[in-house]
């Protein structure tokens, strides 16, 4: 039995082509080619009609329907008249649904294809449009922050409490993992050096100024904008899915004081606290390379290191760290509110938290490290 | 509730009112006016600005152009103080319930309550146990939104934008969702609400079951002309309206609502 797709074509008359379909029109089958419609369309003489039989189709779907379509389209624009009648009536009905007389106008969206300049004046309008949105958020993070003071900042302790557990205890594992291995990692370089010239003491001195002057904040920074900048983030962005800020809204609460300030100020406690620990960690590190490798005496190293970090480091390095805490939470909970309202928006917003974090962590701690050397200190 | 001499207080008043995102325009010239006690439905087509329309009469976004004015004052012309203020005399019903979910449904119904109003903890708690059971929840107080169904979680939410007893109560598609048994429950409720307190009610909602059943005052939103072509009761608008779309879209194409059970599926 022929189970194919079967085309025909006749000539009634002079001006009438008649398309006869046969067989099975399955997406599985070898379907004809569209070209052949159009052959006969342009073959002398010039066609006014053309009528389509399906009646001898004994299994059709949508491969029946394309080829239809395809073929009214020709037609239309040929301005050569349809004769549908003999098509079953599913097949006349579903095309009916499907022609544009159907479909909404205005909606679809054109292609309009920009040139150079006009992206560049796009883009530069963008930039303009986002730092003023973050210079706002900055100011109102900030009367926020005068609200606090003034003891009338509108956020639930419970909320607080839960952030300051999240941030900081959770997080020790992490910090203490990285901040070992980064004063491992700065003794083990160091030495390689030093040892040349027999001063491996000096070790001591690398790690304990390097990781409590800057680098305990850094990376606790960059630890805590990985960790906690992302999940501000995506609460926040998960939020605003939900319409959850909307309806703060609406009540009057202010999401800022009620949300980003207690992320903000669960980070200035927390990140000097991580700071000092990871500082310690750090040091720890390198004394297991300075004991462990390099065979320096134990007390020999704590006096070392004790007397080479000073107390003007140490408050340098937790002011490094309380700024990088104001950053992370303000980046986070930015990009939190600043999301769309669907779940790829909330990829979105949590990536665009940790970057910002990240460069603007290391833009503070150029600012600051110029700052220190105009100061002096 | 504070008693009313008159009987048509204008409760909200929009004016020549244009709404859109940037330079779009989604619709224009807007005009109409709740009364008190009003049970306004804003219907229309898919994707024709009803959501919309509802932000920017509970404040969450600024018009493209004209007014809305609450209790004579122009609501977006004014200060940002007197905006929060009229905003309290609201409660509002997100589609799908927007409860906060890392409160439980008594800690989200009591967070106005403990916003706004001196009441003691213990007299709080008794108010909330009274409205969630009002909505059918009772029991359900320490269970967190992501524990509880859809609907319970919209019943929820009902309770919650009740909490202040609020002058104006706004749905965002409320049956959305809900069996026909609980949207019609639904519409009991707010029936009940709008005849005893005196609640005005503003429902954006294309379930006509609920539209007939509830609605004494509507507006229809037009996608292809982009204005509203219709206002009035719906009741009244299925017979009268000269406007062939309104009559379509109030009888579900060629068929009368009320002759059939409608139990369309709604997304969201």
């Amino acid at each position: 039995m022929d189970t194919s797709s079967i085309l025909q074509f006749s000539r009634p008359s002079d001006d009438t082509l008649a398309i006869l379909f046969a067989g099975d029109w399955k997406l599985a089958n070898k379907l004809p080619l569209i070209e052949d419609v159009r052959k006969q369309i342009d073959a002398e003489p010039k066609i006014q009609r053309i009528t389509l039989n399906a009646r001898e189709v004994k299994n059709w779907d949508s491969s029946l329907l394309i080829f239809l379509t395809n073929v009214i389209d020709i037609c239309t624009r040929n301005k050569i008249h349809v004769d549908k009648e003999n098509l079953p009536q599913g097949v006349q009905r579903l095309l009916n649904l499907a022609s544009p007389q159907y479909q909404r106008k205005g909606v679809s969206r054109t292609v309009t294809h920009k040139t150079f300049f006009v992206q560049v004046a796009d883009a530069t309008f963008d930039f303009i449009r986002s730092s003023t949105e973050i210079l706002s958020f900055i100011g109102e993070a900030f009367l926020a922050f005068m609200k606090f003071l003034r003891g009338k900042a509108n956020f639930r302790r419970s909320d607080f409490f839960t952030i300051v557990q999240d941030t900081g205890a959770q997080s020790l594992p992490i910090v203490s993992l990285i901040s070992m291995l980064v004063g491992l990692i700065l003794a083990f370089v160091g030495a390689i050096q030093l040892k040349m010239f027999g001063a491996q003491i000096y070790v001591a001195d690398v790690v304990g100024i390097g990781m409590v002057r800057v680098m305990g904040a850094i990376m606790t920074g960059i630890i805590m904008a990985g960790r906690t900048g992302a999940s501000f983030a995506a609460q926040l962005g998960t939020m605003q899915v939900n319409e959850e800020i909307d309806a703060l809204k609406t009540l009057g609460i202010s999401p800022m004081e009620f949300l980003v300030l207690p992320r903000m100020l669960a980070l200035v406690i927390m990140m000097p606290l991580l700071c000092l620990y990871s500082d310690f960690m750090g040091i720890l590190g390198g004394f297991i390379v300075g004991v462990g490798m390099l065979n320096l005496g134990v007390t020999e190293y704590y006096h070392q290191t004790a007397s080479a970090v000073t107390l003007t480091y140490l408050w340098i390095g937790l002011f490094h760290s309380a700024v990088f805490g104001v950053l992370v939470a303000l980046s986070g909970c930015l990009r939190g509110m600043q999301c769309g309202r669907s779940a790829s928006e909330v990829g979105y917003a949590t990536t665009s938290a940790v970057v910002t974090s990240i460069v603007s962590i290391i833009v503070a701690t150029a600012i600051i490290t110029y700052g220190c050397e105009i100061l002096g200190i | 509730m504070e008693p009313d001499a008159e009987k048509k207080i204008p409760r909200i008043e929009v004016r020549g009112l244009d709404m859109g995102y940037g330079s779009f325009v989604l619709m224009r010239n807007l005009n109409f006016t709740v009364t008190k006690g009003d049970v306004f439905i804003i219907m229309g087509g898919s994707g024709c600005g009803k959501s919309t329309l509802l932000k920017i009469l509970t404040g969450l976004k600024e018009p493209l152009q004209g007014q809305v004015f609450y209790e004579g004052v122009s609501f977006w012309e004014t200060e940002p103080d007197e905006r929060d203020r009229i905003m309290r005399k609201f409660g509002v019903l997100y589609q799908s319930g927007a409860l906060w979910s890392s409160m439980t449904l008594a800690e989200n119904t009591a967070l106005p309550l403990e916003q706004y109003t001196n009441l003691k903890p213990g007299e709080i708690r008794e108010i909330v146990s009274l409205k969630l059971a009002l909505v059918g929840l009772a029991g359900f107080e320490d269970f967190y939104p992501s524990e509880i169904s859809g609907g319970m979680r919209k019943r929820a939410g009902l309770a919650r934008a009740m909490a202040l007893d609020p002058d104006i109560l706004f749905f965002d598609e409320p049956s959305a969702g809900l069996d026909p048994v609980s949207a019609r429950l639904l519409d009991d409720l707010i029936l009940e609400l709008s005849s005893s307190l005196g609640t005005t009610v503003v429902v954006v909602t294309h379930e006509l079951a609920s539209i007939f059943a509830i609605g004494n005052n509507s507006i229809y939103l037009d996608t292809d002309t982009r204005t509203m072509t219709a206002s009035g009761d719906p009741k009244k608008l299925v017979t009268e309206s000269k406007d062939p779309k309104v009559i379509n879209f109030l009888t579900r194409g060629e068929r009368s609502a009320y002759e059939e059970k409608d139990s369309s599926v709604h997304p969201g």
